[in-house]
């Protein structure tokens, strides 16, 4: 069940009385309802499900499980296994 | 085929706007669209003779014969259009025999209503691929069906070239040791055709790779002729393919994920849609079967053509599990590609 | 992608592996709920790389598995009718019911179509005036927002052609009913990420604490899911039963208000036939009496009709990890994916539909 993918937030227009969105996934860009996620901003990221936005990712959350992972990396580099950080697509 | 084309070539002006049924009913009608909107664009010798048959000469060898219909909607997709993917089509199913495709026929139905413009149109751009892909449209057929009857218009065309002495590509050729080549990246014409059709709310920017493949085929040709097997994964793509190709030869196909290229934006599509691009209709790819010996000279062969700049070695065949393709996971565990059931549906689980 | 791919890496993927290896001392039977997390296992050959102590129980969080019989027929009989416009996502077209499938109905000359938001079939009632739109609303709390909206949208804008068939489901009850069962044996569950994500996660702490079971929320990408077993694992092997939020990124503990508020206007708890398993109670929604004229089983009135699963299939007791698919008499034989008897053949993440495939490399 539940299918849903982050993507950007582009744009925010009026449709049939919805708050909807333009929302980026790498280039394809769908439309979806953000009558859930009143507090989104442009440029922000959401999961999408089914044509709703469902929650607005927690940017500072994903930095924190980055970070945590990062030191499992340097961890991993003093016992000699030689893990490279991370590349992060923007 | 981008508009502006086609605004070089004005539509030509006939008696009515759009497709009457006596267009289809061999009067006047019939030979005023042929000689305005065909003839003009597909014209060869063969063709002008307007005889029941095309003849044509003969070189010796075998023949490569394939036929396809065309019934894609929406007819015009971004990348291409039913004109150019029905060139194409039958281009590359000829020559993933290693035949130098030199003929086709091309067979349409037309819905009455149909807008000349559109025909025209397409036309045009059946007229630039075959151009491209070098063969010639010697035969041709219109009819024209009730409105309602079928979508539009409809495009059969069926194709044939020969192949050259001491070529033999076959699905049943494959071998353990053999490398797997992919020209490029999946899913692109498939993910494009889906996200266009109404009803997805999509703007993207994926485009078909609609494109003929024969010139790319003589590049690898001119590499090495001892090319096991080749085909282009149209519907059902990749997994479809090779799992025929495992199923044929009777051996197994091991793949290694992260090296099967997909564009950034088809992917962002394919996520969103749940749908896996290894499934999903590649008009302008090929998958080639060689031994490893000369698998590298062919990549780079490929590489050298743009329609294989992104080409790559994606897998092996393999003794073990016979009739599998299974692909190596990052972490170490193997999934099993096997067929769909069915066509790929954007889905929410 | 971003935000995607991070989740990915194959790199720290075998190094949340290497510690679940370290951390495990014993056998532990867990089960993900969500059929994404099945998925998303068996793609990346989670389940193949996991200590051998650890068994993953696939269960019944997949809509196209549990949506019973009897709705799929109620589905195809409205289908079939003149007039009617039946709208469904993708994931339900196939899925027999217990004489044909919606594409064969659409063969046979009814209108059936794909979308992918339950706000597409509203613009198709729009479009057609004149017909009857029937949304097929299937899943489980995360549809439930959008289908909702859907019903809301359409009394706001007096749309009388639209109604939904509602099959809907939820988490928790179905959670509570494999754990209360005299032959359960799951230990911990990996909670489904997205379902808290609207509902929050405030209902699991009573069940975490009534069973003594661990619930660990995460995600769907393969670092998600490993992570979401490792921490499962640590509070098995030290004796602790907490919901943890492993999946901080996007759930939070009180869910999705503006949504919970929404579906709770127009969906209220009832009883529901989960397939496989049986009535599970107040384990899924139906449309409140406000809005009970979008309810399309009273408006094509077919309540009435009464399926029951077929006998020979056993897949009830392997949703609840009792039973593996080969021990089933019909496994392979009568029931393949292409002509699947239950639930765990019909959805190609299903324990059966998973096991068919595999079963041919598991030699190599």
């Amino acid at each position: 069940m539940c299918l849903a993918v982050p993507g950007k937030l582009l744009e925010v227009f009026d449709e049939n009385g919805l708050k909807m969105g333009n929302i980026d996934f790498a280039g394809s860009v769908s439309k979806a309802c953000l009558e859930y996620v009143p507090e989104i901003e442009v440029g922000q990221y959401t999961i999408v499900h089914a044509g709703f936005a469902l929650s607005v990712l927690n940017e500072k959350e994903a930095q924190e499980t980055f970070d945590a992972w990062d030191e499992v990396i340097d961890a991993a580099n003093k016992d000699g296994i030689g893990l490279e950080k991370l590349e992060r697509p923007d | 085929m981008d508009f502006p084309e086609s605004l070089s070539c004005p539509v030509p002006i006939l008696s009515h706007d759009t497709v009457q049924l006596a267009h289809g009913a061999g009067g006047k009608l019939s030979n005023e669209m042929i000689d305005k909107i065909f003839l003009p664009r597909f014209t060869n010798t063969t063709l002008e003779k307007m005889e029941d048959q095309a003849i044509l000469e003969n070189p010796g060898g075998r023949i490569a014969f394939s036929t396809d219909t065309f019934v894609v909607d929406p007819i015009f997709f971004p990348g291409g259009d039913i004109g150019d993917l029905a060139i194409n089509g039958t281009v590359n199913d000829v020559a993933m025999s290693g035949a130098q495709p030199l003929y086709l026929s091309a067979g349409f139905i037309l819905e009455e209503g149909l807008p000349f413009e559109t025909l025209h149109r397409i036309v045009l751009s059946m007229e630039k691929a075959a151009n491209i892909a070098g063969i010639q449209i010697v035969a041709g057929d219109t009819k024209v069906v009730n409105r309602g009857s079928c979508d539009k218009l409809f495009i059969n065309t069926t194709g044939f070239g020969f192949v050259p002495d001491g070529i033999n590509i076959s699905a049943s050729n494959l071998k353990a040791g053999d490398k797997i080549i992919l020209s490029g990246t999946l899913a692109d014409h498939g993910m494009a055709v889906m996200t266009s059709r109404e009803g997805l709310s999509f703007q993207s920017t994926v485009k078909s790779d609609t494109a003929g493949l024969n010139h790319m085929v003589n590049d690898m040709l001119a590499v090495s002729h001892d090319i096991h097997a080749l085909r282009d994964p149209t519907r059902g793509g990749l997994a479809t393919t090779l799992n025929e190709f495992a199923a044929t030869s009777n051996v197994g196909i091991q793949l290694e994920d992260g090296k099967i290229p997909v564009k950034d934006d088809v992917r962002g599509a394919c996520e969103l849609l749940g749908i896996d691009p290894l499934y999903v209709a590649n008009e302008g790819k090929l998958v080639a079967v060689v031994p490893p010996e000369i698998a590298d000279t062919m990549l780079a062969a490929m590489q050298n053509n743009p329609l294989g700049a992104n080409a790559v070695i994606i897998g092996e065949v393999t003794d073990n599990h016979p009739g599998v393709v299974a692909l190596r996971m990052g972490l170490g565990g193997n999934r099993i590609v096997d067929m769909t059931v069915g066509e790929q549906l954007p889905r929410i689980c | 992608m971003k935000y995607l791919d991070e989740f990915r890496d194959p790199k720290i993927a075998k190094k949340i592996l290497d510690e679940i290896h370290q951390v495990t001392t014993q056998p532990w039977v867990i089960m993900e709920i969500c059929g994404g997390q099945t998925h998303s296992i068996i793609r990346n050959g989670i389940d193949q790389v996991l200590p051998k102590e650890i068994e993953l129980v696939h269960g019944p969080g997949c809509p196209v598995c549990v949506t019973p019989l009897e709705i799929i027929d109620k589905a195809i009989e409205i289908a079939g009718r003149p007039n009617v416009i039946f709208t469904s996502f993708g994931d339900m077209l196939r899925v027999p019911g217990s004489k044909k499938d919606l594409f064969m109905v659409r063969s046979e000359g009814g209108d059936v179509r794909t979308v992918f938001s339950p706000l597409e079939s509203l613009k198709i009632a729009r479009e057609n005036p004149d017909k009857e739109v029937v949304f097929f609303a299937v899943g489980f709390e995360t549809t439930a927002p959008g289908n909702a909206m859907a019903v809301a949208q359409a009394a706001k804008e007096g749309l009388s052609n639209f109604s939904e068939l509602v099959s809907h489901v939820l988490v928790p009850p179905a959670m509570e009913a494999l754990l209360s069962s005299s032959t359960n044996r799951v230990q911990g569950y990996l909670a489904a990420g997205h379902v808290c994500t609207v509902m929050g996660w405030e209902e699991y702490t009573p069940i975490a604490k009534k069973y003594e079971v661990p619930i660990v929320i995460t995600g769907f990408e393969p670092l998600d899911v490993l992570d979401g077993i490792l921490h499962t694992v640590k509070q098995l092997e030290a004796g602790t039963f907490e919901v943890e939020n492993r999946y901080a990124r996007i759930v939070e503990e009180g869910g999705n208000k503006p949504a919970q508020v929404l579906i709770q206007d127009v969906f209220e708890v009832a009883d529901r036939k989960w397939r496989g398993i049986g009535e599970i109670p107040v384990s899924g929604f139906r449309i409140t009496e406000k809005y009970r004229q979008y309810d399309a089983e009273l408006k094509f009135d077919v309540g009435e009709i009464k399926t029951d699963e077929p006998e020979e299939c056993i897949s009830g007791v392997i949703l609840q990890g009792l039973k593996k698919p080969h021990d089933c008499p019909a496994f392979g034989k009568t029931c393949t994916p292409q002509n699947p008897l239950g639930a765990t053949m019909v959805s190609s993440e299903g324990a059966c539909a998973a096991y068919y495939k595999y079963q041919r490399i598991k030699a190599d």
